[in-house]
């Protein structure tokens, strides 16, 4: 029989490698799902985590793992200081996309400008248009005390709607022929996003490490850190340390979605170019796997971001080369969240084989 | 009756790190009360829990009535006669009395049948209950009763009895002596486990003392001082607390007509509440718990602000405070529970060390913590207040309680407090830490701090309070001078006997 043990203390070690652990476990599984699809596992495998690095295109691969790396790693930090304190954001997806409607309306209204005011207005409207759309949960939940998981989620199907009529109406481009969607930001020189196009690189990108090295300060070596990780450890403990819940919610989900909405702007500034229907392709949900996957740690969310970014271009190439469908990328990403969470398990117990009868 | 009911041989029960048992064996005879002595720790509810099937020895055997018994759960150990009440009480607050006690049988009877069997045997023992109340309503003390009335609808051949009194007011517990010796003399065997000594004395013909997981002797408990019986459980000679006469100092902490609800829907609401504690004096506040004590601290140490004027320190309005604002005041506090409340359980005794020190003992920079001086400090409390640990690094919840408890007090003592407010100072503690952490708070009141120190240990308040007052469900009762109190006047006090009249309004 099988016996769990609860540890004394938390497993380091293992708190370190499960990760690794869970993408290794993931890796066999993912394999024999895809064998089960007559695809050759080994082949898929390596379409996935080898070819967008060191396959003979990885030139033209390589820059777009900044490009998907940049928006996930941004929104998984600010996600990860409220699952820290046990606020649950789960609209990232909601607030990316106020970030990128507003970012963009903002620097559309004075188009063909050439200022250099256009892209940080752009970029304060963007954060703004996240905060304010994290908001509504975060009032809700400290005013009327409803539950954040249900209003952030269920935002996200108004921020969709929302961005349809966008497309269609106010942000349509007046030059674009009738087609739904506003002008590329992308080719406006004042406004897009765009450091080193080349190389993947733009201003999403270099939020996105500030915004590592910012959360590593503030959760190592700064009072508001260290009654965040209070808070969800212990909430007893933290109200009796003086930590003020009712700010903590607002400060969490407010900046968690600033965050996502600076992503949805630089993303529209940059990568895709314009507002359109499918603008949204889910980034805001794979951060939420990408901030588990990190640990919850800034460090660990870089790498996390990086390896998710990953097996999006690789899922891509699979999907165009081997035939693989969309869907089983998506149960391979999927597997990860869930491998790394069963997987957690042991980090806090250990596995003891009992005999029978020998008690 | 005569004859050997349980024989215990040599019971072994490891648990990784420790050995809860150390080949542990005696008898219990048939219609006796057994009392099982040690502090905690000793390993006692382990031995009791592989009595009633709980946990399976490592080693050992086990007979009844010279049979093998070896019940592999608890089930199978009710069905041979064996009945435990527990310390912890396993009741739903919103299911009532008869539904309790249905839950936890095998066949419960149609509801109308029960109701009638918990009547005659609440008649019979002389535990008055109402099979229809609902128990959130229940005091403790009538709590425990649906708790022995569901094991006495069993008709038990050995009762164990983990810490019965730890809840009750004196009066109580002589109402539980009565039942005991009535069951006694039906001849039904009674396990006793308790660190009370005096009761001890009076109720068990047998005493099997336990240290450290190991049978250190028995005695007859009658012909036997309580001291001699403390200092086998110890196994050392006692400690006991010094204090200097000092005079009364200057009003410190006032609270002026204290009311408040609980954010807990069982909690219990403060209703009045009004004392004064002087510089230099211990108030000892007793009381059955659940009758405000979390209340009365979460509304002292901030953590449930209330208007200005109803708390004041040195004439300052602190009411509306919140715990920070206090700490920079001098007001510091100790909840009672130690894991979840007053310490994070999975962060380090540094951390930990912030929790409270940080306002204080000045950790911060412009919100930025120095870790090193919070690391120095951990290490103080550490060092001053010999806590067991490999060092400021282990996390709080690899502690045993009594080095956290001593950690957590030692905490707010360094800080130097104006006011310190303690719950349950040496709760789980053992007999030589709980020694050091009462001379800890008379120094600290030597020193000129106001101190409150809310404890259901009455002999605890007895050593170390120059005042003394009792929490009846939130109201306080007249404070008194603890010196010349008698038992008799402290159970009414506890009672609520001087607070009845007004609370017929």
């Amino acid at each position: 029989m099988i016996v769990l043990e609860k540890r004394p203390e938390p497993s380091r070690l293992l708190s370190m490698s499960t990760p690794v652990f869970a993408v290794i476990v993931t890796m066999i599984a993912g394999g024999l799902l895809f064998a089960a699809l007559g695809k050759n596992p080994f082949e898929a495998i390596r379409t996935i985590f080898w070819d967008p690095l060191f396959g003979e295109y990885a030139f033209y691969y390589r820059p777009q793992l900044l490009v998907k790396g940049a928006p996930l790693v941004l929104i998984a930090i600010g996600l990860s200081l409220g699952f820290r304190a046990g606020i649950w954001n789960i609209g990232a997806e909601g607030q990316y996309i106020m970030g990128a409607i507003c970012g963009a309306a903002a620097g559309l209204a004075l188009y063909p400008s050439e200022s250099v005011l256009i892209f940080p207005l752009m970029v304060l409207a963007g954060a703004l248009g996240g905060w304010i759309w994290a908001m509504i949960p975060a009032l809700l939940k400290v005013k009327f005390g409803t539950n954040e998981i249900l209003v952030s989620l269920m935002l996200v199907y108004v921020a969709e709607q929302l961005l349809a009529s966008m497309s269609l109406g106010l942000l349509k481009n007046p030059q674009g022929f009738g087609f739904p969607g506003s002008r590329n930001i992308a080719e406006w020189e004042a406004a897009n996003s765009w450091i080193a196009q080349d190389y993947g690189m733009h201003w999403g990108v270099v939020a996105a490490m500030i915004a590592v090295i910012m959360a590593y300060v503030l959760l190592n070596k700064h009072i508001l850190g260290f009654n965040i990780r209070l808070t969800g450890e212990a909430r007893r403990a933290a109200r009796f340390a003086g930590v003020n819940p009712t700010r903590l919610i607002l400060f969490c989900l407010g900046t968690s979605g600033m965050l996502a909405g600076l992503a949805g702007l630089f993303e529209v500034a940059g990568p895709s170019g314009q507002v359109s229907i499918d603008f949204n392709v889910g980034y805001g949900f794979t951060a939420i796997i990408v901030a588990f996957l990190g640990r919850l740690h800034p460090v660990g969310i870089l790498l996390a971001g990086l390896l998710m970014a990953l097996t999006y271009i690789g899922g891509d190439i699979a999907e165009s080369q081997m035939g693989l469908p969309a869907s089983a990328i998506q149960v391979f990403q999927g597997m990860l969240l869930f491998f790394l969470l069963a997987l957690d398990l042991l980090t806090n117990y250990r596995v003891k084989l009992a005999m029978k009868g020998t008690a | 009756m005569t004859g050997t009911l349980l024989s215990i041989r040599g019971l072994t029960k490891a648990y990784p790190g420790v050995v809860a048992n150390d080949s542990v064996s005696f008898d219990i005879q048939e219609g006796e009360v057994h009392a099982l002595l040690g502090e905690n720790g000793a390993g006692k509810s382990t031995l009791v829990k592989m009595i009633y099937g709980l946990v399976k020895p490592d080693s050992g055997t086990m007979t009844w009535r010279g049979g093998e018994f070896a019940p592999p759960e608890p089930r199978a150990a009710r069905a041979t006669g064996v009945a435990m009440v527990f310390q912890h009480f396993s009741l739903f607050d919103a299911l009532n009395v008869a539904e309790n006690v249905a839950l936890g049988m095998e066949n419960p009877p149609s509801m109308r049948d029960l109701a009638a069997q918990i009547r005659s045997v609440s008649e019979n023992y002389g535990l008055p209950l109402d099979p229809d109340r609902i128990v959130g309503d229940l005091s403790a003390g009538e709590r425990q009763r649906v708790e022995i009335i569901r094991c006495l609808l069993q008709d038990p051949k050995l009762l164990i009895m983990d810490e019965p009194t730890s809840v009750l007011t004196p009066q109580e517990v002589e109402i539980l002596f009565k039942t005991l010796n009535k069951l006694k003399s039906e001849g039904t065997a009674i396990l006793y486990i308790s660190h009370k000594l005096e009761e001890i004395r009076t109720l068990c013909d047998h005493a099997t003392i336990l240290r450290l997981g190991k049978n250190v002797g028995t005695c007859i408990p009658s012909e036997t001082t309580a001291r001699q019986m403390a200092e086998m459980m110890v196994g050392d000679t006692l400690h006991t607390p010094t204090r200097s006469a000092k005079e009364e100092g200057a009003p410190v902490l006032r609270v002026n007509d204290l009311s408040l609800s609980s954010a807990n829907p069982f909690g219990t609401r403060l209703k009045n509440i009004s004392f004064t504690v002087h510089a230099g004096e211990i108030l000892g506040l007793g009381g059955v718990a659940g009758n405000g004590q979390d209340e009365l601290l979460a509304a002292l140490s901030g953590e449930a602000p209330t208007e200005a004027e109803t708390i004041t320190v040195n004439d300052k309005p602190v009411g509306h405070f919140g715990p920070n604002e206090r700490r920079e005041l001098g007001i510091l506090a100790a909840p009672e529970e130690r894991l979840g409340h007053a310490a994070a359980p999975d962060m380090s005794l540094t951390e930990n060390a912030l929790l409270t020190g940080a306002i204080r003992e000045k950790l911060m920079n412009n919100g930025f913590v120095d870790w090193n001086a919070t690391t120095k400090f951990a290490e103080r409390i550490i060092s001053a207040f010999d806590v067991r640990t490999p060092g400021p690094t282990s996390a709080a919840r690899s502690l045993s309680g009594g080095n956290l408890q001593k950690f957590v007090i030692g905490r707010e003592v360094l800080q130097n407090p104006q006011v310190l407010v303690v719950n349950q100072p040496t709760w789980g503690v053992d007999a030589a830490a709980a020694a050091s952490i009462r001379q800890a708070l008379l120094d600290l009141a030597a020193e000129g701090a106001a101190l409150v120190v809310i404890s259901q240990d009455l002999d605890e308040l007895m050593e170390i309070a120059d005042h003394f007052g009792a929490l009846n469900e939130g109201r306080l009762s007249e404070i008194r001078p603890a010196l010349g109190l008698t038992i008799d006047e402290i159970g009414l006090m506890m009672g609520g006997a001087d607070a009845s009249e007004g609370a017929a309004a």
